[in-house]
């Protein structure tokens, strides 16, 4: 059900979980990273295909957040190729990544509690005055920000009655739907989430897990690592499984169980011994398409 | 707190008119607003000591204690710039006196006072900017990093002037201590400056983005990083901006005292901080403001000045303050511990 809802509001022609011929949004190629002896990723490759949410999965050591931190530009690779919307890209920082569109939100928030809501979400892009306040005194806009923020707010469902309030006066979901709204008013090609739901409670991650469906229904891809499988069965439209230092498999929720994706995870089987169909590369991926 | 919050969440149901809840509303904001307690303490000393004294509530001792608390008042916020990035400056009294012998001794040595005025405020600034260098470059903790400061500054001070003082009367460097006298008050134009230098520095940290980057990298310097700001600029830069009130506070010491002496100012440091956190800025960084650090150096000059007309011995001064600080920096613990909950 939401495997193609993701898909189908964008995707040019087939409702499945992929996207037939359209180009990734982002593409990571044969990427690899050491650090030292240690080989945290080795050839890894990496698709992200236009509105779908795509979780990343992997064990403990599997390499996977070193993969997510070169896909928001965080890590550096030694060799391999990213692609963005087709075209060949290199970010040298966060920052970098940010300027074209790539949002992430990191597992510590990212928030400055002491702040308020509508200063958290401009945090580092304040939005400055016109005229000579702004240009000449550097003046910040800041009613203009806190009607953007309430209406960032709004339209995604996040019910927060004064975005004047110190962060800190809010919970844990709250605080997190806000660092993701913030993701999403700024990012224009995908938003990265890490781990969003780890330190929420049942109630609140489903607050959130429902505000990152609001998200990708808008037509913005979203890239989900997270360790919660039921989660990422709930609201992925395909998985992207990460075993030392490579990906293993996409598989989707459709066609693999939770108990397949864990076996090939941690290695138990290969991906073509479980029952459902996954896919080694995009090529496989794609002539398989339709069949599942 | 915690009451006003789940009022705002969710408003009784039938709650009568959306006016009165809002009025409340701001009323708990109001509140809960950081100033109102620095506010109430000053209030309430004013009022105790026009109570019990007859001289203190005039406008010539209205317009003293302004004088006094000026230099004090212009090292604390430096200080307070410097405090809501998470750090401290031990050093910042010792660096002001070093920029007075420089101003005083230069003009003493038969050079231009413009020029001794600009060295002064340079050799400040170059000593700011060492202090946040070190703890950006270095990241060597603030604390430590303006402890030798302290040290170096003061003794260098000693070197340079021969461990004498310097008398000035050159009116440049006089200039502060001047003023005008309106309705048989005298105003000083050090006290206007000083109201400027706070209002320029209320601005720009209320009202820019290099402002609430301050405050950010004091309160949460990791995030602050993630969401792309410049974190070690943002600190230098508060070191650099905190050198030239020093100096600023150089030049206003020589106005109020014509004399430069090596050995001046040596509490100014912990007097500084004192203000600052009297005025509700929290020593772990990140809350606070300039408005609160001048009603926290007027709360020093107020009880200093009403409890020496009071009679009552210095030392009881000191201990006075020292309560004051003690419960400022607990309230802060609370309200972070209820914050943090």
């Amino acid at each position: 059900m939401s495997s193609t809802t993701g898909a189908g509001d964008r995707g040019p022609t087939t409702t499945t979980t992929t996207t037939g011929g359209a180009t990734p949004v982002l593409e990571g190629r044969r990427l690899s990273k050491s650090y030292g002896h240690v080989r945290a990723m080795v050839d890894a490759d990496f698709a992200l295909m236009p509105g779908e949410i795509l979780a990343v999965i992997g064990d403990n050591g599997a390499g996977k957040s070193t993969l997510v931190k070169t896909l928001s530009g965080a890590v550096v690779p030694d060799s391999g190729e990213l692609l963005l919307d087709g075209r060949p890209v290199s970010f040298r920082s966060p920052i970098e990544a940010r300027a074209q569109g790539i949002e992430t939100v990191y597992q510590d928030l990212a928030v400055a509690p002491a702040l308020d809501i509508a200063s958290n979400l401009f945090l580092g892009r304040e939005v400055r005055r016109s005229g000579p306040l702004g240009g000449l005194l550097r003046m910040v806009d800041a009613r203009s920000m806190r009607e953007e923020a309430q209406h960032q707010l709004d339209s995604l469902g996040v019910r927060i009655p004064d975005v004047r309030q110190p962060v800190e006066s809010l919970s844990g979901g709250q605080r997190q739907s806000v660092a993701v709204a913030r993701a999403a008013a700024f990012g224009t090609k995908l938003v990265i989430m890490d781990e969003p739901t780890a330190a929420l409670g049942v109630r609140e991650s489903g607050m959130v897990l429902d505000l990152i469906r609001r998200i990708s229904a808008r037509g913005l891809p979203v890239v989900l690592i997270s360790h919660n499988m039921p989660h990422v069965f709930d609201i992925a439209d395909r998985i992207h499984i990460h075993r030392l230092g490579r990906r293993i498999a996409v598989i989707s929720p459709q066609t693999h169980t939770m108990s397949d994706a864990v076996a090939i995870m941690t290695g138990a089987v290969e991906p073509d011994e479980v029952g459902g169909r996954s896919h080694y590369d995009e090529r496989a991926h794609r002539r398989e398409a339709g069949t599942a | 707190m915690t009451d006003s919050t789940t009022t705002a969440a969710d408003p009784p149901p039938g709650s009568p008119a959306p006016e009165s809840s809002e009025r409340r509303e701001a009323l708990g904001r109001a509140l809960r607003n950081p100033l109102v307690g620095p506010l109430a303490a000053l209030l309430f000393a004013i009022v105790v000591f026009t109570v019990t004294t007859d001289t203190f509530a005039t406008a010539g001792n209205a317009s003293l204690i302004l004088q006094q608390s000026i230099v004090i008042g212009t090292l604390a916020l430096g200080q307070t710039l410097i405090i809501l990035t998470a750090g401290i400056d031990l050093a910042n009294g010792a660096i002001a006196v070093l920029g007075t012998i420089v101003m005083a001794k230069w003009v003493f040595d038969g050079g231009d006072p413009l020029l001794a005025l600009l060295l002064g405020m340079t050799a400040t600034v170059v000593l700011g900017t060492v202090s946040g260098l070190l703890v950006t470059r270095l990241g060597l903790p603030p604390f430590i990093v303006t402890l030798g400061m302290l040290t170096v500054v003061y003794a260098v001070a000693r070197l340079y002037s021969g461990s004498r003082s310097y008398a000035v009367d050159e009116p440049l460097l006089r200039i502060w201590g001047q003023g005008t006298t309106v309705g048989g008050v005298r105003i000083t134009w050090g006290t206007l400056l000083l109201i400027v230098v706070f209002a320029a520095f209320w601005f720009a940290l209320a009202k820019t983005a290099w402002g609430r980057h301050v405050y950010a990298v004091g309160n949460a310097p990791e995030s602050a990083r993630l969401v792309g700001i410049k974190v070690n600029r943002t600190i230098l830069s508060v070191y650099v901006a905190a050198g030239a009130l020093y100096g600023l506070a150089a030049w206003q010491a020589l106005g109020r005292i014509p004399n430069a002496d090596p050995n001046a100012y040596q509490t100014a440091n912990l007097d500084s901080i004192t203000a600052v956190v009297i005025g509700g800025t929290s020593l772990f960084g990140g809350r606070g403001s300039v408005v609160g650090t001048l009603i926290g150096a007027l709360i020093v000059g107020v009880l200093r000045s009403g409890l020496t007309q009071a009679g009552i011995d210095n030392l009881y001064q000191d201990l006075a303050t020292g309560v004051l600080v003690i419960v400022a920096v607990s309230l802060d613990q609370a309200s972070r511990r209820r914050a943090a909950r």
